[in-house]
């Protein structure tokens, strides 16, 4: 199946703006983000079809999903 | 209304309906008040301090009043905590509450608004006071050098109409959220990591919580990798005293349930929606 992952601010170094990925069935939102080298520690705003979303979720076949950096700075 | 001596002192030293900075200060001097009760007595007679006079087409006089009559809560004098300040004592606020527990350091000076290499080694909430007493006497500061949390949230935020976030933990941001929702206050969050921040409102019976997501023990964000430059606090701190205003103002608030997530690099804007 295929999904879109839209990456946010620093994610985006040596990565991509947007992109199409093939994954197969089941596979969750937390297994997309191991995928591109994205340490789970480091995400922040997490979206699913522009819902939030927990890494725990499972992706269907179309589904758009946004990751952001976390923000802690003051 | 009668004319009391104090309204036939300020009338007589207003021009036009401005009142002069000196008058100000004669005025609490002669009557034995502050420069803020005598700002309040001024715009209450519809009489502007002229500072403000460049607010005007944006703050009206009654709009003055009901900022002057505010009292609104820093929590974290930084980064972001210094521009908010700075900002809000300009702006005419009536009251700021400063919490943050530290001093300066040698690495705060290249962005934060308050340090500089004379105050390194002084409490930032103190610093913040002088600097607030500089710009704009008429605004009281209450200082509290100690770290926020929900143990010590009620009694710090009591009586704020609107609480800025300046924090730099995402746990503690997660408590600041918490305790401005049992209280039923405004927060307006912000937060920042190298060239990226957001920003976002909780209104009571809102939730900032997806945007603070206990991803990290520490409670740090990527800012640990990137560090803050000088623009980024300032951008933010702005966004957030923006909305603080309209929360103070009684106007419509944008950011109440959609959250602006900022990025100079690439100088884009983007929304998400949240609680």
């Amino acid at each position: 199946m295929q999904v879109t992952i839209k990456l946010f601010a620093m994610f985006r170094e040596g990565r991509f703006e947007t992109a199409e990925r093939e994954c197969p069935p089941g596979t969750t939102i937390g297994g997309l983000v191991d995928g591109l080298g994205i340490a789970r520690e480091e995400i922040g705003v997490l979206l699913l079809g522009g819902r939030h979303a927990a890494l725990e979720q499972v992706t269907a076949s179309g589904d758009t999903i946004a990751i952001f950096p976390l923000l802690g700075g003051g | 209304m009668t004319a009391t001596p104090l309204h036939e002192f300020l009338k007589s030293r207003a021009e036009g309906d401005l009142l002069p900075w000196r008058a100000q200060c004669d005025a609490a001097r002669h009557f034995g008040k502050s420069l803020g009760q005598i700002e309040v007595a001024a715009l209450g007679w519809d009489l502007l301090p002229g500072r403000y006079r460049r607010n005007r087409a944006t703050v009206s006089t009654s709009d003055q009043l009901r900022l002057c009559r505010s009292r609104v809560a820093v929590i974290g004098c930084g980064g972001l905590g210094g521009y908010l300040i700075e900002q809000l004592a300009r702006l005419g606020v009536g009251a700021l509450v400063v919490v943050d527990p530290d001093v300066f350091e040698e690495h705060n000076l290249n962005r934060q608004l308050l340090s500089s290499p004379a105050q390194l080694g002084s409490a930032k909430v103190e610093v913040a006071k002088e600097r607030v007493a500089t710009v704009n006497p008429a605004v009281e500061v209450v200082a509290h050098r100690v770290a926020f949390s929900r143990a010590n949230g009620r009694e710090l935020l009591r009586g704020c109409a609107v609480v800025l976030d300046g924090l730099d933990s995402v746990l503690v941001r997660r408590e600041l959220a918490a305790s401005c929702a049992e209280l039923e206050i405004p927060l307006v969050h912000g937060a920042i990591a190298g060239w990226y921040g957001q920003v976002a409102l909780q209104l009571p019976g809102g939730d900032l919580s997806p945007l603070l997501r206990a991803s990290s023990a520490s409670g740090k964000g990527i800012e640990t990798k990137l560090g803050n430059p000088s623009f980024t606090p300032a951008v933010v701190a702005s966004l957030q005293v923006a909305e603080a205003a309209k929360v103070l103002l009684g106007r419509a608030t944008s950011l109440a349930r959609r959250a602006l997530l900022v990025n100079l690099l690439d100088m884009q804007f983007d929304e998400v929606r949240h609680g």
